[in-house]
């Protein structure tokens, strides 16, 4: 309860920056709830002239302009009136999905590391499409509702307290039928989409894995079991449609007993002389005009429930905290050399689970760290690190002297080069993608960079170019296209320190022997850390980092390791 | 469309109660202002009050009524639909199963899963809604008029042209509405885009400093659509103004035509009622036909992609009949191979040829793209070569029996994949019979023993797609379940990938020393992996550049020379 009035008063800051149209809605709102009642009465006041005696055309022709004036004047308002609401909830829901993609660039890369991506991109669309719809209808359904329930009421009670008895004892009664039902098929929706989420988990299973399906011959048997959730589907959906398909039989029966009630009470009362025709049938008319928001309230509230709910989701992921920021004083690096220091570090993802301890590595300008390992053993955890992905939990890292934690992350980040081993593209052009790191790079110094990494000739040959566009993460190209795409990017800035995952599982022998040709050149005369592979770029190295499950186990020279005889060894001789 | 049929078939009865049974809740409805005629004329006008309450009783008879009738015809059409949908759904699992890995491989996992999910529920709620209202709503809305008619023609004259006048606005509106709308939802995708870009490159995007320039597309994209989500609010804002203007317009205007024919006594105040009772029938039934119309056109378009995936033909059919059995000491022969890849852009194999012996050992090795995958992918048959032929046992491969070919084989995907349910269970893929020991066995040579130790034995559960297991205990598994059956053939497609070097070692060793000595092809990457086998296979962009052992290929082979030095870094003399 208290959360959901978080939620909201959180959402009304977001609203109040529209304050004045909100309100204007309101207003015509009014009005045209106002006129929606008055339209019925000038109708029975001119249908009270038609008599068998005889017809006053005198006075039912002003009355019959007077409802033309004023039909046409609430239909204007009421196009304005959903301009104004249609405006006020997009851009509201704009404003949440700002501050949404605000926080997702502040926030800090273990959140995004930790939370699967879909999940957060469905706050950030679902969601927040879903409390747009919610807003929209409690502007225009749930404010109007409430004010022609309380309008007709009002009228009714001023000309005949007796049929607005009635209509008011009867009508409720639509509402506890829809609850009813509402209730009782609440359980079977439930269990209609728990077992549409278990047909579709068994269908990802047994058609995304068909290959093993068919090499095992299992086709029957897997179609017999998808028959067996079918069928249960197909019981609970039944149940689930037909029940839910009650409510509406059900609420026009109750409005058509409202209606049957008026015409008694008001028939009997127009005998007695207490009413006329005309009032009677607009009775009959307000009648239909309150039970119908008496109707849909209830599907509105769950509506706006539903909405609150997803504005919750939308708004957790706003307020949740941002990365520490750079303290004021942070110090611009500049002029980096190279050198780096690791001073007592410790890190661990999560605080049971250590990871690195007392670790420790000075790094002079210009020299080359290969760090090995098994697969999995937290190789990607050190460049985390050093590029302040993640700080340090205790210990500190040095860049030229300076705590990384006392300088800007931009300008620490825009000294290292990274090439990451899962190669990014963003969706766009070749050329944007390869001037990342800087953008105002001429054309000849791109297909410069392009030709010391081998991917201008590839590039040439796509279709535009330099100016192919390419989808989402690369799209068409192949994998090994997109690693020479993303070391050209890096080869464009050439910062004074590099960072290369030097993953090559997906690239052929030959593209693999030119990257890296392309990485050696990159790291002549700049301080490298490489995520290593390949023994010759080992030996090579002078410092080799050996990582087992998360820690440095040994460190040193590959001459050094060998004659260490320890895990180094068996990886060396496991490999050769 | 017409293949809907097929499945509606079985509910004929249930499709023509309940639009037959909505039909009899309008008419009724459609008595009701027939009815307040009665109470005004005679009941109002003479003053009698039993007529009255007579005729207020068979108003709330006549609800009752519908109401029976009303809940009828939705048990029928929920039945149909629901049964609809539940035999779309078998038909469409069966068939793709049927397929081909071209065929899939051509549709997609995610297609599939969406054309039998929410494809199916989108025209399952079509059927529902159409067999409801497709013939109720026309019903009211023409009956009214038919119901006007039989009272007054100069009045119901009026019926007409407002329902002309209200068609064309209602449909008009959402003619505009519909594209406009499409440009929000392609609006809408462009915004998702942006944002799972944020999330997957984070890294990247941070690393270059790009944070701004990131936003600021963003915001570029959010404007975008909230721009196109206002254009389109301000047409389907006009939806309930001008209809609402349209039918009071038209009221005004049969009051007073009503009061002309009353004064010159061709009608009745209670009919003048009457009639203004049923113009303000037509316009609920008319924007509930609108939206009706919109939710058809979503279920057809959801039926006509289903409807795509069935008439998709499986490209391979293998006969029936028992494989001709020849004796003679060949596991798996190619004989001038090709293989062509629907939609791919050039030839993946090219005659590839090479024979293995029972229980040779056969390594496999090139680089990314070489084929590798799939030589070893046309031994159980999951693609056709385009030209040339694959023998098993001497057999042609598109002459076996499915079953019974790739019951001989045991194939270890790349991708290791496991299922819901225990490890004996997922074991037991390989031999549905198999017994402890037997997965026992299988378990020790793959060097699985760890593992099933380490969840818990035999009947530890396993997630969805193996989630609780690492990549490495994962693969020792999928080893093991294809040892279970003691194939004939095993082969291991790269699966050793995610497992350090000794235990490779270690599975390699094992599987050498199998007592049935099964012909085992080792696809991989690493030289290390397959140095002691009896030939190696090297591909290169789909061609056998060497087939020898490893000194051999040493000496003659460039590329596998290559790959071996650029793994041991120039020392080739090793």
């Amino acid at each position: 309860m208290k959360n959901t009035r978080g939620t909201l008063k959180s959402v009304l800051k977001y609203i109040g920056r529209y304050k004045w149209l909100a309100f204007l809605s309101f207003v015509m709102a009014g009005v045209t709830v106002a006129l929606t009642l008055y339209a019925p009465y000038l109708a029975g006041l001119a249908i009270d002239q038609i008599t068998l005696e005889g017809v006053n055309f005198g006075r039912i022709v002003p009355v019959l302009v007077k409802i033309a004036a004023c039909v046409a004047l609430t239909a204007l308002i009421q196009w304005v009136m959903n301009v104004v609401n249609n405006r006020v909830t997009f851009n509201v829901v704009r404003d949440l999905r700002e501050a949404a993609l605000k926080k997702i660039s502040e926030l800090p890369l273990a959140y995004i590391d930790s939370h699967p991506h879909g999940e957060i991109v469905s706050r950030v669309i679902a969601d927040a499409d879903a409390f747009a719809d919610g807003l929209l209808m409690g502007f225009t359904q749930l404010f109007t509702g409430v004010l022609t329930i309380l309008g007709t009421l009002g009228v009714m009670f001023a000309r005949q307290a007796a049929i607005a008895v009635v209509v008011v004892v009867v009508t409720p009664l639509s509402l506890f039928v829809a609850k009813f039902i509402a209730q009782r098929t609440h359980d079977m929706f439930v269990k209609q989409s728990e077992t549409r989420g278990e047909m579709t988990a068994y269908i990802d299973e047994m058609i995304g894995n068909a290959r093993v399906v068919k090499a095992y011959g299992r086709e029957e048997r897997s179609l017999k079991e998808f028959d067996g959730i079918n069928a249960r589907l197909e019981k609970c959906s039944l149940r689930a449609i037909f029940f839910s398909s009650l409510t509406n039989p059900c609420t026009r029966f109750v409005n058509s007993v409202v209606y049957a009630g008026v015409a008694l009470t008001g028939g009997l009362a127009a005998i007695g002389g207490g009413m006329t025709v005309g009032l009677l049938t607009s009775f009959l008319s307000y009648a239909n005009q309150y039970t119908k928001p008496f109707n849909e309230i209830s599907g509105v509230v769950t509506e706006l429930q539903n909405a609150i709910a997803c504005a919750a989701r939308l708004l957790e992921l706003i307020h949740e905290p941002a990365q520490s920021p750079d303290p004021a004083d942070a110090a611009v690096l500049s002029g980096v050399q190279g050198a780096v220091e690791c001073e007592d570090v410790a890190f661990s993802y999560s605080k049971d689970r250590p990871l690195i301890e007392h670790f420790n590595l000075s790094v002079r300008p210009g020299q080359r760290v290969a760090i090995v390992g098994p697969t999995g053993c937290g190789k990607t955890t050190l460049i985390n690190l050093l590029m302040r992905f993640y700080d340090v939990d205790s210990g500190a890292i040095r860049v030229e002297g300076e705590d990384v934690r006392r300088v800007t992350r931009r300008s620490l980040r825009a000294s290292y080069g990274m090439v990451l081993q899962e190669t990014w593209l963003k969706a766009g052009t070749i050329r944007e993608n390869i001037v990342m790191g800087k953008p105002d790079a001429t054309d000849e110094e791109v297909i410069a960079a392009a030709k010391a990494s081998h991917a201008h000739s590839f590039i040439r040959r796509l279709p535009d170019g330099y100016d192919t566009v390419i989808g989402e993460d690369g799209g068409m190209l192949s994998q090994g296209q997109k690693q020479l795409l993303c070391i050209t990017r890096v080869m464009l800035c050439l910062p004074p320190m590099l960072i290369l995952d030097e993953a090559t599982s997906s690239i052929d022998t030959r593209t693999e022997l030119r990257i890296q040709s392309a990485f050696a050149r990159m790291m002549q005369g700049r301080t490298s850390f490489i995520v290593a592979h390949r023994l010759s770029t080992i030996r090579n190295a002078d410092v080799i980092l050996v990582m087992r499950d998360g820690h440095i186990v040994e460190q040193g020279s590959h001459e050094a390791l060998l004659a260490q005889n320890g895990f180094y060894r068996q990886l060396y001789d496991a490999a050769r | 469309m017409n293949g809907m049929l097929k499945y509606l078939k079985k509910y004929r009865k249930e499709c023509v109660l309940a639009p037959l049974f909505k039909m009899l809740e309008a008419s009724f409805e459609l008595m009701v202002p027939l009815v307040m005629k009665v109470i005004i004329d005679q009941g109002i006008g003479g003053g009698d009050r039993g007529m009255v309450v007579r005729m207020v009783l068979v108003m709330v008879a006549l609800g009752l009524i519908g109401l029976a009738s009303s809940v009828t015809a939705q048990y029928f059409s929920a039945r149909a639909a629901t049964g609809f949908a539940t035999g779309v759904r078998h038909a469409l699992f069966e068939h793709l199963q049927k397929l081909s890995f071209s065929n899939m491989d051509a549709l997609g996992t995610s297609t599939m899963i969406t054309r039998m999910t929410s494809d199916v529920n989108l025209t399952q709620t079509g059927v529902n809604m159409t067999l409801r209202l497709f013939l109720r709503s026309p019903f009211v809305v023409f009956g009214a008029m038919i119901m006007a008619f039989t009272i007054d023609l100069r009045c119901a004259l009026i019926f007409a042209a407002v329902i002309a006048a209200l068609s064309a606005v209602v449909f008009g509106i959402m003619a505009v509405n519909i594209p406009m709308m499409k440009g929000v939802q392609r609006a809408l995708e462009g915004v998702l885009g942006a944002t799972r870009e944020n999330l997957t490159g984070a890294r990247v995007i941070r690393a270059f400093c790009k944070e701004d320039a990131q936003f600021a597309e963003f915001v570029q994209k959010n404007r975008e659509l909230t721009a196109r989500q206002k254009r389109a609010g301000w047409v389907s804002g006009l939806m309930n103004p001008l209809t609402y203007l349209l039918i009071n317009f038209a009221i005004a205007w049969l009051i007073y035509t009503g009061a002309v024919q009353v004064s010159m006594g061709a009608l009745t105040p209670g009919e003048v009622v009457a009639l203004y009772n049923y113009m303000s029938q037509i316009l609920v039934e008319l924007i509930k036909l609108a939206n009706l119309i919109v939710t058809m056109n979503k279920a057809a378009a959801g039926w006509n992609r289903i409807a795509d995936v069935l008439a998709i033909q499986p490209d391979m059919v293998s006969p029936d009949a028992p494989a001709p059995a020849i004796a003679c000491d060949e596991a798996v022969r190619f004989d001038h191979v090709s293989l062509h890849y629907k939609n791919a852009g050039g030839e993946s194999l090219t005659d590839v040829s090479f024979t293995a012996l029972k229980g040779q050992t056969i390594g496999v090795i090139g680089g990314t793209g070489s084929g590798k995958t799939s030589v070893v992918g046309l031994i159980p048959r999951f693609y056709d070569a385009t030209s040339g032929t694959v023998s098993v046992g001497g057999a042609d491969v598109r002459d076996w029996p499915e079953d019974e070919l790739r019951g001989r084989i045991g194939f270890v995907l790349q991708k290791a994949v496991l299922f819901k349910g225990t490890i004996r269970d997922n074991l037991r893929w390989g031999k549905p019979d198999a017994t402890d020991a037997e997965l026992e066995d299988a378990i020790r040579i793959a060097q699985a023993g760890d593992v099933v130790a380490a969840k818990g034995g035999l009947d530890a559960e396993i997630e969805q797609n193996g989630r609780n297991l690492s990549g490495g205990q994962r693969q020792r598994l999928t080893i093991a379940r294809a040892l279970v059956r003691r194939p004939e053939i095993l082969v291991l497609d790269d699966s050793a990938s995610a497992l350090d070097q000794a235990t490779d070692l270690n599975l390699r060793r094992a599987i050498r020393g199998l007592d049935y000595h099964p012909t085992v092809f080792i696809v991989s990457q690493r030289t290390a992996s397959i140095r002691n086998a009896d030939q190696i296979l090297v591909l290169d962009d789909g061609r056998v550049v060497g087939l020898g052992t490893h000194d051999g290929l040493i000496e003659s082979c460039p590329v596998y020379r290559e790959i071996y030095e650029s793994q041991y870094g120039g020392e080739a003399s090793a």
